[in-house]
Formats: C-alpha cells, structure tokens, sequence
C-alpha cells in the first residue's frame, strides 16, 4: 500500500471509529432517555406500567389543589376536561402554576394510581399552551376555553 | 365601514408613523431584491457599474431597517397601542428601559431587529473591506442581499411588526413577559442575534468563493477575522442566556440542554469547528472543501434556531406563539438557501484542490481530529434535540428527550476534545515526530494527573471520578499551553522580549484555550458539589445547608413601578459568623397579575449561594430552596476568555498589514479592467 493511501486508510479509519462509538452510545442514551407523554386520559385508563418515568400534560382542575400548611407537599388534579389524574408533588411549584392553567409533569405513576411528580413544568409565557397540554386536550375533544383571550383582552390576532 | 374623520379620531398620538416604519420595510425589500441580482450579475459579467452597486445597496438596506427598528421603539416609548405589537408587549406603566428593549420581546419585533442585525453586518462588510477585490465583495453582499431580502419578505408576509389593532385600539398594553423585565433581556437577545447573524457573513464570504472559484489562503484571510468576531460575540450571546436563566429561572441550572438553547450551541460548535478549520485552510492550503461546507452548515445552524424558536413546533421556554405559516416559510427558505448552496458545493467542489499534504502525527491530523468531535457532538445535540418532532411526525406519539441523554454522549466527547487540545498547540505544521511530543508532554501529563488526584482530595476529602477527571484535564490544557509558550520564548534573550515576538492572534489562542480549561473545571465542579434543598421556614427559624446556615427573619412589602410584593431577609451564618444578608423577593406583576420570583445571589469567585422563595404558608411561613454552587461563576468566566481570545485573533494586525498590500493589487487589477474597457 502507498505511504499517502495508508494515511488516508488510517484516517477514514479514525473517522469511522469515532462514529461508531457515538452512534453506539447515542442510540443507547436514546433509549435511556426517551419519556413518552401521556394524556389524563391514558393515565386514567391504565395504559401507563407502573413506575415508568413518563410526561403527563393537562390542565390544573380549579379548586383540586391541595397543599399541607406544615411541609412543601401538593396534589392537585390535572386534566384533559374528560378524565383526571391526581398529582402528588414535594417541593416548590414554578411561578406561574395555577388552577385551569396548562402544566406538563413528569415522574411515573405509583400503585395507587397517583401520580408522583419529580418535577412540575408551567409555561414562561401565559399565553402560550405548550404543544403537550393542547394534544392532551384535542385528543380529549375538549375546546381550550378561553385560552389564548387571557391577560389584558387582547383580540386574537395570529 | 368607518369614514375617513373616525379613523383619525382612532389613530390620535402616532399618525401615520408606524406605517412609514412598514414602508421602510417595502423599500428594504426592494433594495434587497436588487442587491441579490444586479452586483452578482456584474461579477459574473464583469460589469464594474452593476458590480459597484452593491456598498450604496448595503448602506441603504441599513439605513431603511435602521428607521424601521426606531420606529417601533418610537411606538413603545410614546404607548401607541393601535399597533399590535405594541399592545401585546408593553404597558404604559413599563419602565421606559423596557419599553425600549421591548422591540425583541416577541415574535415580529424580534425578527424585526434580526434582520436589523444583518443589514449593520453588511454595512460593516461593505466599510472594512475595501481591500478585497470588487467581484469577490460584489458576491459577498449579494449574497447576504439575497438573505435580508427573505427575512424581510418573511416579516411583510406573516409577521409584520407594524400591524395595527383598528378600529379598537386597546387603552393599555397586555404587558411585557414578567421574566423578561430583566436587565439580561436587555443585553442577551442583541448579543445573541449578532453573533448568530455574523455567521451570514462568513456563508455569504463562502458563497462568494464557491462562485468565482477564489478559494485560497488569501480568501481564508479575509473571512478568518470575521468567523473569529461571529464566533466570539456568540460565545458571549450564549453566556450571557444561560447567566440569565440561572438567575431567573430560579431552579439553579445555568445549561438545561433546552430545544432552544440547542441550536445556538449546534452554531457555535460548527463555528468552533470553522475557525480551527479555516486555520489550516489559511496556513497551510488543505480541508478547503470541508471549511466552505462547515461555513455552510454553520449558517444552517443558526437558520434551524430561528426555525425552531418560531415555528412553534418544540415546547420550551423560548418558544414564541406558533403559527404554522410562518414555520412553513421558514422551512422553504431553509430548504431553497441550504438546498442551492449544497448544489453549487457539488459541482464546485471538485474542481478545489489542496495545496499539500500532511503526515499521521502532525497539527493538521490533531485539527482534524478537533474537527471530527465537534462535528459529531454537533450532531448529536441535533439529534436529541430533532427526535422528539421526528418521532412525533411518524408514530404521532409524544416524547421528550432528557439532559441524561446528552450527558451522556456530549460530556465524554468533550472530554476526548480537552485530551486533544493538550497536544495540538504543541505539534508542528506537516510532520511531528510523536518522540518529540512524548518529551514535550510526559511531564506535562503526569503532573496535570498528579493535580486532579491530589487537589480535590486535600479540599474535600473524598475520592470524586469526575472531579479528578476534570481537574486533571483542566491541568493538561493550562500546563501543556504553559509549554507552549516557554518553547515559543525559548530562543529569545529575555521573555519579555519573547512574548513581545509573539503575534496577537497567538494569545487569542492561549487564552481561548485557557478559557476551555476554565470550562472545564466550572462545568464538573458545580455538577459534582452542589447542594440544594427546600424547606419551609417561619420567621425565626434557621436551616442548614454545607457549611453555612440560614435564619429567616420574615418578610415587608415591597413594591415598584409596574409590581407588588414580598421581600424576604435571610441572614447567612459560617461558623456561628454572619457572612452575608440575603434579599429574595415574590413580585405579581400588575398588568398581568402575573407572579415572578426575583431570587437572591450572593456571588462568588468561589461558590455562590442562592435562595429563591416559593409561596407563602399558614403563620407566616415561607416555602424555600436554597441553593450552593460552588465554581459555577467559572463556566461564564470562560465564555468571557474565549471570547476574548476570539477578538484578540481576530484583530491580530497580520490580518491589516496583508490587507494593504492586497488592496494596492486590487487596485491595480481595477485599473487594468478600467484600461481594457
């Protein structure tokens, strides 16, 4: 084999190295890592193993949140206005958690069918519905009340 | 149907002043349109005077979007909420800083200013130029024309910042974005765009290239300064967002692995890529096909950031409203620039032929290698980030993607990266021999081991993997790049006089590398020792956190110009010793009710300790989480040093001196072409 073809051979073989083990390793972080959402909906329906780590996203049913006045532990009901999923929550909720806004949680649900949430996500913007809570929501047929005339009134104009 | 009278009873204060601002944009189209053909024509017909078209069409575009920007600022300051913009994103009780900066707080008025943006690069590329020959910066201009001319049709089409609310203009504003009223809003959003948008520039020098065949060490001259610039204002643009989101965002993270803080981390590791590259493309006239194509990609990088953050197709923060036309321009744009620009590389490529070769063991190979990683760790954070909406496009189920996941492939990467960089600086042009490196670096290595050992073993007194792996690689650049320079002084009677030898665009590098070991030991450090915990605490109570402890001592109404709320003291105890008094505060935003959280940091070279509140309990009791981050000030330390070491290169006076010896040959050549006329 020529000097300047080894080179070549040996690099294309470093590349091609290289890439292997990314791929190896990206395909089995992939795995590792992927949370598949679900709807209240499916929750209810027990279509989620016990003790998967998954996403739930829905609405904060009004008037379901409870929180203990002694420690940082909440529940509150999330829904898709078809079917609810208790939420089971220790630690300080974002900003802009409310009752009837849009959250997505994450964590798996326990054999007492409650849902234990790691962590609890709320949007920055409050106009915005994050994509997960509206496909809970158009999968449950349900028509996002009022959602996008929140704040000042402003006319929908997008 | 409303008569002529009522609409002016309707638009009172402004006029017809938002609408001049959407003429500036018609104009801005138009001269776009011209500046991407006529100029490019010329260099392709030699036409000096369609040609010398292309700086007055720059200027022009500039002035135009400038008097757009300032239009709309002009209708934030004076509360015109007949504009729809406006009334979205501002508030008559807004402080006037906001007011102002409010032009990015959203969709329209954002890209508005993105495209303000690239029209002031290329005025900066037409006025710093004029060394380069008139065909090549006909092409260069033309190209970035071509570019400005989509943003600009892109916002006259489906976001138009001057649209207004009519007849019903609202009385006042919906507010702008609580979490946006911050001082970092008013710094990240423009630092960010213009190191996004200076990679145009070098797409647009690339284009060029491939276009009239130029592609030599003089081309790599002339587009090195302004990768380097691109490069290091969007290191401080990136810096600056996750400064921002750590002390905003109050969960105490400074990189989320966010799908909108994705793409500007895949444009900046292309870039990083790119400068290496181009390099070697200027010093020793090889990978000149894989520079053009990294130009490419890294220009399609920060095309994809926008595709993302505005299509509305990902969930996250930064995710503005969505509206599938504007994500379905968005995509034919990208499909039309990056589909005609790999075309032209496929048929233009072949015909560019390296000036020599290399051997195994030389700096090209460990550039090369520099190269590979990037790339690949570029793509796997694309991957992880464009999986989800994959997925979702074929099974049409929902998924997420966790920082586990590039945990997991980007960190160890970076770590083979760091192990390179120690021996790259050190190895010679073509050839090195690997006994010469082995003598170089065997001290080196066992020192910078012997360090990452010892060193948290004597602070912390426990053994941490991570912490040893990262001090010692920490070690390696910083003692290797000590090497360096020793060997670089070496022959020179003094070291003063040695390091006075030594080009600027040398102590760029030095330092840029040094910032990457600063990186390094930040990234692992605040990863391996933080702490955190929330508790609930009443006035009185104390709680403990390491080695400090934590009296809340109740809180006082506090209010401002656009809020309410509630401010917490906290004193912060070592040892029985006060150390610090700590203020976080729960404000509720008037316009929009809505609530934020303003924490308190005590910053430190060494550790910060943070505390953000939660909400508020029976008997006055708080809920809390408190936070220590040891080294975590490091992380933007070394964004700041890298992008130092960007600018120093990137000023280096070599760059000058060839640009005037070149400038007297391109005036020869003009005046040649004159004569022939």
């Amino acid at each position: 084999m020529k000097p300047h073809r080894r080179k070549r051979l040996s690099i294309i073989l470093f590349i091609a190295s290289c890439l292997a083990v990314t791929v190896g390793l990206t395909l089995y972080a992939l795995r590792q890592n992927i949370n598949l959402f679900f709807t209240p909906t499916q929750v209810a329906m027990g279509e989620v193993a016990v003790g998967q780590h998954i996403r739930v996203g829905g609405m904060v049913k009004a008037g379901s949140v409870q929180s203990r006045s002694d420690s940082l532990e909440v529940s509150f009901l999330a829904t898709d206005y078809a079917n609810d999923v208790r939420i089971h929550f220790e630690g300080i909720l974002p900003d802009l958690f409310r009752e009837g806004q849009g959250i997505v949680v994450e964590g798996s649900v326990g054999s007492d069918g409650v849902f234990q949430a790691s962590r609890v996500l709320a949007k920055h913007d409050e106009n915005y519905m994050s994509p997960e809570v509206k496909a809970a929501l158009d999968a449950a047929h349900v028509e996002t009340p009022g959602y996008q005339q929140s704040a000042a009134g402003l006319p929908d104009d997008s | 149907m409303l008569r002529h009278r009522d609409i002016n009873n309707l638009l009172p204060d402004s006029l017809m002043i938002p609408e001049l601002g959407h003429i500036s944009l018609i104009l801005t189209l138009c001269l776009s349109v011209m500046l991407a053909t006529l100029p490019i024509v010329g260099a392709a017909r030699n036409n000096l005077l369609w040609m010398n078209l292309a700086r007055p069409l720059a200027a022009g575009i500039f002035v135009f979007l400038s008097m757009a920007v300032l239009i709309l600022a002009y209708s934030f300051a004076i509360d015109d909420f007949s504009v729809s913009f406006v009334a979205q994103h501002s508030n008559s009780m807004l402080p006037d800083r906001y007011k102002l900066t409010a032009v990015w707080g959203g969709h329209e008025g954002s890209f508005l200013f993105w495209t303000f943006m690239l029209s002031a690069w290329m005025l900066a590329v037409s006025i710093y130029s004029k060394s380069m020959p008139l065909d090549f910066i006909a092409r260069v201009l033309g190209v970035l024309g071509f570019i400005c001319g989509g943003y600009t049709l892109f916002m006259l089409a489906t976001s138009n910042p001057f649209d207004r609310v009519v007849p019903l203009a609202p009385a006042d504003g919906a507010d702008l974005n609580s979490a946006l009223q911050d001082f970092a809003f008013i710094i990240h959003p423009p630092t960010l765009y213009m190191g996004y948008v200076g990679f145009s520039v070098v797409f647009a020098f690339a284009i060029a290239a491939l276009l009239s065949g130029r592609l030599d060490a003089a081309w790599a001259r002339w587009t090195r300064p302004w990768a380097n610039v691109a490069w290091a204002i969007l290191t401080l643009g990136i810096a600056l967002g996750s400064w921002w989101a750590y002390y905003e965002l109050g969960w105490g993270g400074w990189w989320a692995w966010d799908p909108v803080e994705n793409p500007p981390l895949v444009t900046w590791l292309l870039g990083t890529a790119l400068i290496h590259s181009l390099a070697v493309t200027e010093k020793r006239g090889v990978f000149k096909n894989w520079t053009v194509l990294l130009a490419i990609l890294a220009f399609t990088g920060s095309l994809l950031g926008t595709f993302i953050t505005r299509s509305g197709l990902l969930t996250s923060v930064h995710a503005f409203a969505s509206d599938p036309t504007r994500g379905v321009f968005i995509l034919g744009f990208i499909a039309f620039i990056v589909g005609g620009s790999l075309l032209l590389y496929a048929l233009r490529a072949p015909l560019i032929k390296s000036e020599s070769g290399f051997a195994m063991v030389s700096r090209e190979s460990f550039l090369l290698a520099n190269n590979v990683l990037l790339v690949v760790a570029c793509a796997s954070v694309l991957l992880g980030t464009l999986f989800p909406m994959v997925y979702q496009a074929l099974t049409d189920e929902l998924i997420s993607i966790g920082p586990p996941y590039f945990n997991a492939i980007f960190v160890p990467l970076m770590g083979i990266l760091v192990a390179v960089l120690g021996i790259g600086p050190l190895s010679r042009w073509k050839e090195t021999s690997t006994s010469y490196l082995w003598g170089q670096l065997v001290t080196v290595a066992m020192l910078a081991v012997g360090l990452g050992v010892i060193l948290p073993l004597l602070v912390t007194f426990e053994f941490s993997w991570m912490a040893t792996i990262a001090i010692s690689l920490a070690f390696w650049i910083v003692l290797s790049m000590g090497r360096d320079l020793l060997n670089k002084c070496r022959n020179k009677p003094s070291l003063i006089q040695g390091l006075r030898s030594l080009p600027a665009s040398y102590f760029g590098m030095q330092v840029a590398h040094i910032g990457v070991a600063v990186m390094v030991t930040g990234v692992a450090l605040t990863s391996q020792y933080s702490m955190e915990k929330s508790v609930l605490l009443s006035p009185g109570e104390r709680t403990d956190l390491g080695e400090y402890e934590f009296r809340f001592d109740g809180t006082v109404a506090v209010s401002g110009p656009n809020y309410i709320g509630d401010e917490a003291t906290i004193h912060v105890l070592k040892n029985g010793v006060e150390v610090r008094e700590l203020h976080p505060q729960k404000r509720i935003y008037l316009a929009s009710s809505s609530p934020s959280t303003e924490m308190a940091i005590d910053a430190g070279f060494l550790r910060d300790l943070f505390i953000t509140m939660g909400e508020l309990k029976e008997g006055n009791a708080w809920s809390m989480t408190i936070y220590i981050k040891p080294f975590v000030r490091w992380v933007w330390l070394a964004a700041i040093m890298m992008a130092l070491g960007g600018f120093t290169a990137a000023f280096d006076k070599r760059y000058r001196r060839f640009r005037v010896r070149d400038a007297q040959q391109a005036a020869r050549v003009a005046a040649d072409l004159q004569a022939a006329t």
